[in-house]
């Protein structure tokens, strides 16, 4: 009887824990966007930002989108041949790269990337007081931290996805065609024929959203960091951990919605 | 110019402070002792705004600071000076960066009036020439004059000092214990300085003040907490620990 108390006891805590770790990231996410049309931007900051989230994490979202066509064109190869269906590597490819294997694969590689630094970055500055200086130095941090930290990733995600998906779809041609000897002029045919425009918005929207996830998590455990070295650990391992999470079970429910609204008809 | 009255606040479930009651005159240097954890800190923070107390009200220049927001806050904190335990200077930022960042804020864009400001703040606290160079490259007593300088750069009309002296060599806490005086005297600022060194305390004090058990326990002149024969007060100034004997 006690041991069944006890594990209620803990799915008990661990669900009010996760009520509460939900329910700060929605308020930091709402202060966010409180602060964003409150207070003028710093345009340094987000530069600053970007250059860190979008230009220096491209090597290996390309690489990554690179790969991810190359195995999948491959893998589909392997598949249809038996089949006779080559034509159609194309445009599975292109489809499946552009509504999952783009903005997923590249929205975690940026949670482990960008999310890790951020909540590293933020925690830190909360155990050795910085973060209580700039307040009493009259600068709100959320302001001065979170803002250019969440538009520079809400607006590198799509960016980069996008990137990630020209590259994977053209390194899927090479691979199909300069490889597996695929007929190249129906591989393109197919490809544009069934890619349509919704597939790209979908990966774009999903991007943008899953933008918004990892920026909103990262920031704040790394405003709520425990105190002590070992808590930055732990706050930058936890933020990795919940937006990979966060991104794979929102990945779900966007697929179904986004496929319910854009193709209703 | 500051008064705390009954300031309560709980943290972790545990009451920090248990009705705070403390008042600091114009250009008074006012000592608050105590043992780790008895709260100076946290009543520091409650001074700046940075913790909301549960009870009780901040005082400052007339004005009640507790009913404020975090915004209405902002410019009481400009006239509210403060140094951090482990300095908190902005890691990413260069020293001249740290200093100038106060003035950017207010508004100050011209470059030569803060290459200016910033060197006559670097020179009060004798670090000059050291704008170039990254706080990591600093020793911990030269991280803790340049956060000095960076909250003295606005000449606020009250200074407060989170452990100015802890984890710093003799000659180093003393060099920063005659700062706090220079620049008491300079300025005309009150300040209020949380330590349990009883040099510095001694040193920096025109009025001590014992925070136990979350309140003011004992309020005195350096000479008067000297002589206290109250066995709490006695024991902290003279470092004893009653009831621990390891001659054996």
């Amino acid at each position: 009887m006690e041991r069944v108390i006890n594990l209620v006891g803990q799915v008990g805590g661990i669900f009010t824990h996760s009520c509460r770790t939900a329910g700060g990231v929605f308020l930091l996410l709402a202060d966010t966007i409180r602060t964003m049309f409150r207070y003028r931007l710093r345009w340094d900051q987000l530069l600053e930002q970007m250059y860190f989230i979008g230009i220096r994490s491209q090597v290996v979202v390309l690489t990554t989108g690179a790969f991810t066509g190359a195995v999948f064109a491959a893998q589909v190869w392997f598949q249809f041949k038996r089949f006779g269906m080559e034509s159609a590597i194309g445009p599975t490819v292109s489809i499946a790269m552009c509504r999952e294997l783009g903005p997923v694969l590249c929205s975690l590689l940026l949670a482990g990337r960008v999310g890790a630094a951020m909540a590293a970055e933020l925690s830190s500055m909360k155990i050795t007081e910085q973060v209580d200086a700039l307040r009493a130095l009259g600068v709100y941090p959320t302001e001065y931290l979170i803002v250019p930290r969440f538009l520079a990733l809400v607006i590198s995600a799509p960016v980069l996805t996008g990137m990630a998906l020209v590259t994977g779809i053209g390194v899927g041609y090479f691979v199909a065609v300069q490889i597996f000897g695929v007929d190249g002029a129906y591989y393109w045919d197919n490809t544009i024929k069934y890619t349509d425009r919704k597939d790209v918005l979908i990966a774009l929207i999903k991007a943008v959203i899953f933008g918004v996830i990892i920026a909103a998590i990262a920031c704040h455990k790394g405003m709520n960091c425990p105190p002590g070295t070992a808590g930055v650990g732990k706050t930058t391992t936890e933020a990795v951990v919940n937006a990979s999470l966060a991104v794979l079970i929102t990945n779900f429910f966007l697929t179904v919605l986004l496929n319910a609204i854009l193709y209703s008809n | 110019m500051l008064e705390l009255i009954n300031i309560r606040k709980s943290l972790g479930g545990q009451e920090v402070l248990r009705g705070v009651n403390l008042k600091v005159g114009p250009a008074e240097k006012v000592v608050v002792i105590g043992r780790s954890g008895c709260g100076k800190s946290v009543m520091l923070k409650h001074i700046m705004g940075l913790l909301k107390p549960d009870a009780g009200q901040v005082i400052f220049e007339g004005t009640q600071l507790t009913a404020l927001g975090e915004e209405a806050w902002n410019p009481y904190r400009r006239k509210i000076g403060m140094l951090f335990q482990g300095a908190a200077l902005f890691d990413s930022l260069s020293v001249f960066d740290n200093l100038a960042f106060p003035l950017r804020e207010e508004g100050e864009k011209n470059e030569k009036v803060l290459r200016e400001k910033v060197a006559e703040a670097l020179k009060i606290v004798s670090l000059g020439g050291t704008e170039e160079k990254m706080p990591a490259e600093l020793s911990g007593g030269m991280k803790k004059r340049a956060a000095l300088a960076r909250a003295i750069i606005r000449k606020p009309d009250l200074m407060m000092y989170d452990e100015p002296t802890t984890g710093l060599d003799p000659i180093v806490a003393d060099s920063i214990n005659r700062l706090i005086l220079h620049l008491g005297k300079m300025f005309g600022m009150a300040s209020i300085v949380v330590t349990h060194d009883m040099t510095s305390a001694r040193m920096v004090g025109d009025r001590i003040a014992y925070l136990h058990e979350g309140k003011i326990y004992y309020e005195g002149t350096p000479e008067q907490v000297d002589r206290c024969e109250d066995p709490l007060v006695r024991d902290f100034v003279r470092g004893h620990a009653p009831g621990i004997d390891v001659t054996g």
